[in-house]
């Protein structure tokens, strides 16, 4: 059997499919104990928290002292649910996505695709763009803290000099939303550009040349040919940036602690403040796992889609 | 295809490409403004650095008198000096190197032991082992720090370098990079490797592993990036000044309060210092690994 399979190419059929009884015992010992040690803290430290997010729910446990506490039911949720607090902070972080999601995704195509059309200096954009992506959020909240210094920060000179009306970037609800968007624009936009500068050098060159000898300019190539290529693409970095955007949590706690009054906090601040401030484990758990069905219904949702969307293709 | 002839024969320009050698032709023209607005907006992007390193340099008096004058009062290092001696900066470098190559090393033995034996070898529970990673790719983890807390407090691990290794340690992203590698490596390389007589564990350690170098440095550099850059549970873990990381030793000079710019910002030079420098010598293969893990 050996000896058939080393002479032919390597294809699916050769990969090992399903078990079966002849496989020699010497390959499933390997093959457990091999992935045991990743499948164990897999399970431990991945899953873990998520079960015991479930348990610790339906007690009213603190997270001061261990011990569970109290069996109070589904109390937790329905006192979630009915805190304006909790649904306030979820507010929060929707109006984040809805604020983030479009610039970051429609300003990364924009820019991949007219930097595709540059021979020279694509390794200066993409350090440019991609720089800012590994530095650490608060390094960024530090410096951008300072750029948004009243009177004496870049950014208020620069308003100024445009004529703009300065907002107070730190003090003021409209004003701590700018700073935060302009920030994470900054902070993430390299990101989205990237994946899309990939995708676009997928597509063949040899499309160009042939639309380019249709007599097609610069606009409608990119128009006709390389954004409705990116459908895919677009799809994806969609996705990525809304669930990004609604685990929001650096930016908005390190530049303006979730203020002024809480009319910024973001719904993972609201649960470190429940959690970690109140000290109330169990119903800081309950928000979580509404908080974290949300994300997976949207996941799940998107998934669905595109899953639906390809078959349709296919048939 | 067919669309884009169609549509670009019926609207094409009066002027076509025919006259290209006595006119400027409008395509040049297109993208010269396209590099010179994206140089425009690549600078704009590089402000932020640039302005963090010259107000390092500078001194607190001549910031508050002339705020964008970059040169008035003269540069020193002076900031660098106080930083350093002021805050634990050398500590905190320490902590995030040994938490960053740890979290690297566990990352790449675990998840490439997993990839391989789920591309190659035939074992129970090798389809729930699969259904779980794919899963795993779809699980926000980081919107349960709350009951992860809960979790290591009762472990005793709070406030350990285990605490920040382990969730950082078994990626689902980085099972899926090796394993479409090593799906990449023919069948009959490996079966004749156990024709010789090599155990499961030697095939994987010296044939497949030497093998496949670039997925490793992959996930190498893309584990040490988001272990370095960690915030959230760091700070819920680590509660010790001088056992903190980067991040959040730095984060506690977030202050609208604090009008030390000059040290301030000397402090944000040494925070993004190492990243960028890193960045810079692996930035093809960050870009490439952040672009295959992506779009995959």
């Amino acid at each position: 059997m050996t000896t058939v399979a080393s002479t032919r190419p390597a294809s699916t059929p050769s990969r090992p499919a399903a078990l079966d009884h002849r496989t020699p015992s010497s390959e499933r010992r390997a093959g457990l104990l091999l992935s045991a040690p990743f499948v164990l803290v897999y399970l431990v430290f991945v899953i873990g928290p998520l079960l015991i997010g479930v348990v610790v729910s339906l007690f009213n446990t603190t997270t001061v002292k261990s011990g569970l506490g109290e069996w109070v039911g589904l109390s937790n949720y329905t006192k979630v649910c009915a805190d304006p607090l909790f649904w306030q902070a979820m507010w929060h972080s929707v109006l984040f996505t809805l604020f983030t999601t479009p610039p970051l995704v429609v300003l990364a195509l924009v820019f991949a695709v007219l930097a595709a059309r540059i021979r020279r200096g694509r390794v200066f954009y993409r350090i440019a763009f991609f720089a800012p992506y590994v530095v650490p959020s608060s390094v960024v909240a530090l410096i951008f803290l300072w750029i948004y210094t009243p009177q004496v920060g870049l950014a208020p000179k620069f308003f100024h000099a445009v004529g703009l009306p300065v907002p107070d970037f730190i003090g003021s609800t409209s004003g701590g939303w700018t700073a935060v968007v302009l920030m994470t624009l900054w902070w993430t936009f390299g990101f989205n550009f990237v994946l899309y500068t990939a995708a676009i050098q997928d597509v063949p060159s040899d499309v160009y040349e042939a639309a380019a000898i249709d007599g097609a300019g610069p606009w409608q190539q990119i128009r006709f040919i390389t954004v409705p290529l990116l459908g895919r693409t677009t799809s994806l970095v969609l996705i990525l940036q809304i669930l990004a955007s609604l685990k929001v949590f650096d930016q908005i706690y390190l530049l303006l602690g979730g203020g002024p009054d809480q009319s910024t906090r973001p719904v993972i601040e609201y649960i470190y403040d429940t959690g970690f401030t109140s000290y109330r484990g169990g119903y800081g758990a309950a928000a979580t796992l509404i908080y974290f069905a949300v994300i997976v219904a949207i996941s799940a949702v998107w998934y669905g889609l595109r899953r639906w969307r390809a078959t349709r293709a296919a048939a | 295809m067919s669309t884009v002839s169609t549509v670009t024969t019926t609207t094409r320009p009066p002027s076509g490409t025919d006259g290209g050698g006595r006119t400027v032709d409008p395509a040049k023209m297109f993208n010269r403004l396209c590099a010179t607005c994206m140089t425009l907006f690549a600078l704009i992007w590089l402000v932020p650095f640039v302005w963090a390193i010259a107000t390092s340099l500078r001194s607190d008096g001549a910031i508050t008198e002339h705020p964008t004058s970059l040169f008035a009062g003269g540069w020193s290092l002076h900031a660098y000096r106080y930083a350093w001696d002021n805050y634990p900066i050398g500590s905190w470098y320490l902590n995030s190197l040994v938490i960053s190559a740890l979290s690297v090393v566990f990352t790449v033995v675990l998840c490439s032991m997993a990839a391989f034996a789920l591309v190659f070898l035939r074992f129970r529970g090798r389809a729930a082992i699969l259904a779980l990673v794919t899963a795993g790719l779809m699980l926000p983890s980081e919107a349960l720090v709350l009951p992860q807390f809960i979790e290591y407090r009762s472990l005793h691990l709070l406030g350990t370098y285990w605490a920040l290794v382990l969730p950082y340690a078994v990626a689902p992203v980085s099972v899926f990079v090796f394993h479409a590698f090593f799906r990449g490596i023919p069948m009959p390389l490996i079966e004749a490797a156990r024709i010789d007589g090599a155990s499961w564990w030697r095939v994987y350690a010296t044939v497949a592993m030497p093998m496949c170098r670039p997925a490793a440095a992959t996930v190498a550099i893309l584990t040490f990036i988001t272990s370095w850059n960690a915030f959230l549970w760091p700070l819920l873990v680590l509660n010790q000044t001088k056992a903190q990381t980067i991040p959040v030793g730095l984060s506690s000079l977030v202050s609208p309060s604090n009008i030390q710019y000059a040290e301030v910002m000397a402090s944000s030079v040494l925070g993004f210092l190492p990243l960028v420098a890193v960045f810079l010598v692996f930035q093809r293969q960050i870009v490439q690994g952040i672009a295959t893990t992506g779009i995959r």
